[in-house]
């Protein structure tokens, strides 16, 4: 054998060696999610900046909208940061957003049918103009949800798109795939899937507050 | 001061060819004039002109010469409002413009060469925006407006910016090319022997005004610079109307977009002009025998780059339905208000990206193609109620102050009360009585209450005041 001594950090720099993890941090430009505990298991620690995320939900308000409200009231603070939100299934109570820190001067409102709104969140996130575009897609096919992957890239844009959890089983080509769910009394996000990195295995327990 | 006079040609022919997209350059057409029975030719396109066919002619010597051609009759009308265009396309160039003198622009240059860089620079953005917009033209610079015209009738391109110079240019002039003074003149003066406009300029001026008249005199005294020579100056309109007409009714949307995009760069020309911007316009579409359609356009700021009006007006036009065939088009803008231009920071990585546009851009587009009252903001009101405690706004001021309730409220909001069926799993805070609106007919009186449903969503849900059972309402989550 030979006696020559090699450090672990030049053994591991050779790329016959496959690590469990990515070896190096991916390199991707995030947004901070707001959440520390998703931030901590997410590559880069947060939605990534020029890419789809996918929030699949079990049902209608369980508190995606606190998932993702951190990030749009940190961008529409800034300059060029406008959110637009696509045919959200409700009315975004202002009150509530504000409270939250949403500036509401650079919140848009989008109300369009199923395909009209597909291509809504197309040109908004294909623009440039917005920060954030949060979006509903009903009739979302693999093929759509490319289109908007592309165009979070080309706008530089975080693109989130909201589906129910039944959509959890098919591939996507998003970035990010987070599910929320309910267990008991607290609401799990779990990482499907994150480009850059693999998946953490153990679901996060998200803060749940109501009274602020 | 210097004068720079565009002669245009071909007018005319010009306009021809900027209204029909199939338009050949190969093959011969001219433009006739005059009564039915004796149409004369007014100017043909160069193919024509080889083939011999030369303004003047009549008609039928033109078949007999060149055999069958396409034309078209002369409109002087037409002509004359792409001549205003023009000039209000030169007014972003010079504030003196003059239309005075016929088939031509008189520009004075000498103030705008400090910032449009000296002549030759000067000149090419001249030419260049004219070849963009599909105008054939001369460009001649003299001292005395009426010098550069004759200049421009002869030759194109040169600079006399000396008033030697430009004297020299214009006694080397034929004496034909001074068309102003009549052909009656003209030809009197060549049968005293005359050949260049330096001869006659170097008559004395009082037996030449017994033959001729005063005017003669005056008009030599003013090309040669000797008496001053005020023209009247261009004032751009405050309002911008455009329209073609087409030879056959045009029945598919994709159709229209050709002369759309052309009435559209002229508009942009015409905003540059006037450093200005447009906030509204209307497409107005007419038919035979039915009233006209129009289409309002709305921009959510001042605009005037030719391609994004063009492409709201695209999507403004696919978006609706034109009950009939189009036989003229017509672009319609009143409301021109001064354009701010959008900064960009220098620093900012996404304004150097590939077709980005901005907000106010986006805005225009989604605006045109999903209705007006699709893209909105919501703002937080005084009012208690649910269903009043928000309300749609096509934007909100920055600087405004919000009005936020200090009481827990949802994220999402059901514009309707939605009936819950099952038992709460727990309440979690509550009740809190929203009692108001018995002046405006919106009477409630209701005990609010923050739920846990049984699947596990946190809930805004309320029973009549007082109620201890009954079923639930929800009016909103809190996500």
């Amino acid at each position: 054998m030979s006696a020559a001594i090699y450090s672990l950090a030049d053994v591991l720099r050779d790329p016959r060696i496959w690590r469990g993890r990515a070896a190096q941090e991916a390199v991707v430009a995030t947004h901070a999610t707001g959440h520390a505990l998703l931030d901590a298991v997410l590559p880069g620690g947060g939605w990534p900046k020029s890419a789809l995320s996918e929030v699949l939900i079990d049902a209608d308000g369980i508190g995606e909208l606190s998932l993702v409200l951190p990030t749009v009231a940190a961008l529409t603070a800034r300059e060029r940061g406008d959110a637009v939100l696509v045919a959200p299934p409700y009315v975004p109570n202002p009150a509530a957003l504000a409270r939250r820190g949403v500036t509401l001067a650079r919140l848009h409102i989008v109300d369009a049918t199923p395909v009209d709104a597909l291509w809504a969140a197309e040109q908004c996130l294909r623009s440039g103009a917005c920060g954030i575009v949060l979006c509903w897609p009903q009739r979302a096919n693999d093929r759509a949800l490319r289109r908007l992957q592309v165009a979070c890239e080309t706008g530089s844009c975080v693109g989130i798109a909201f589906r129910p959890a039944t959509a959890a089983a098919n591939p996507s080509p998003a970035a990010v795939r987070v599910h929320l769910a309910l267990r008991g009394d607290t609401v799990t996000a779990s990482v499907l899937k994150c480009r850059g990195a693999n998946p953490p295995g153990r679901p996060v327990v998200l803060d749940r507050r109501v009274a602020h | 001061m210097l004068w720079a006079c565009i002669l245009l040609p071909h007018l005319a022919l010009d306009e021809i060819r900027r209204q029909r997209e199939n338009y050949d350059e190969a093959a011969p057409f001219a433009l006739v004039t005059g009564p039915a029975q004796r149409l004369q030719i007014f100017d043909a396109n160069a193919a024509g002109q080889r083939a011999g066919v030369l303004p003047g002619q009549a008609l039928a010597a033109a078949r007999a010469i060149a055999g069958d051609f396409a034309h078209a009759n002369y409109n002087a009308d037409t002509e004359e409002s792409l001549r205003r265009l023009l000039a209000a396309w030169a007014y972003g160039y010079s504030s003196m413009v003059s239309l005075r003198e016929p088939g031509t622009l008189l520009v004075e240059i000498g103030a705008s060469l400090t910032l449009f860089g000296p002549w030759p620079t000067f000149e090419r953005r001249l030419r260049d925006d004219l070849s963009q917009l599909g105008i054939s033209h001369h460009i001649v610079v003299a001292t005395t407006p009426l010098a550069a015209c004759a200049l421009a009738h002869a030759h194109d391109g040169i600079a006399a910016i000396s008033d030697a110079a430009c004297r020299r240019a214009v006694a080397q002039l034929p004496l034909r090319a001074l068309t102003p003074l009549g052909d009656v003149t003209v030809d009197a003066l060549s049968s005293m022997g005359m050949t260049t406009v330096g001869q006659i300029l170097a008559l004395p001026r009082a037996p030449l005004a017994r033959r001729f008249g005063p005017a003669v005199v005056d008009y030599l005294d003013r090309l040669g610079g000797i008496a001053p020579d005020p023209v009247e100056l261009y004032q751009p309109p405050d309002r911008f109307a455009a329209h073609m007409e087409f030879d056959h009714e045009i029945e598919t949307s994709t159709a229209l977009l050709f002369p759309l995009r052309r009435l559209l760069g002229d508009l942009g020309a015409f905003l540059l002009g006037r450093d200005g911007g447009v906030l509204q316009f209307e497409l107005v579409m007419e038919h035979d025998g039915r009233a006209a359609t129009r289409l309002v356009v709305g921009m959510q700021e001042p605009q005037r780059d030719p391609a994004s009006l063009f492409d709201i007006a695209k999507l403004r036009l696919q978006a609706s339905t034109v009950a009939a065939p189009v036989r003229t088009l017509r672009v319609v803008a009143n409301d021109l208000p001064p354009f701010v231009p959008a900064s960009h920071d220098l620093f900012d990585a996404r304004a150097g990206a590939g077709g980005s546009i901005n907000w106010a851009q986006l805005a225009g587009r989604l605006r045109a193609r999903l209705g007006e009252s699709n893209l909105y903001s919501l703002e937080p009101t005084a009012d208690p109620r649910p269903e009043r405690s928000w309300r749609r706004v096509p934007r909100i001021d920055q600087r405004a102050e919000l009005v936020v309730s200090p009481e827990p409220r949802p994220t999402w909001l059901f514009e309707r009360p939605i009936p819950f069926h099952g038992t709460p799993r727990r309440i979690l805070a509550g009740p809190e009585r929203i009692e108001s609106g018995w002046w405006d007919d919106g009477d409630v009186r209701f005990d609010f209450y923050v739920i846990e449903t049984s699947v596990g969503q946190i809930a805004w849900a309320f029973r009549p005041a007082g109620a201890t059972d009954g079923p639930w309402l929800l009016r909103g989550l809190f996500a």
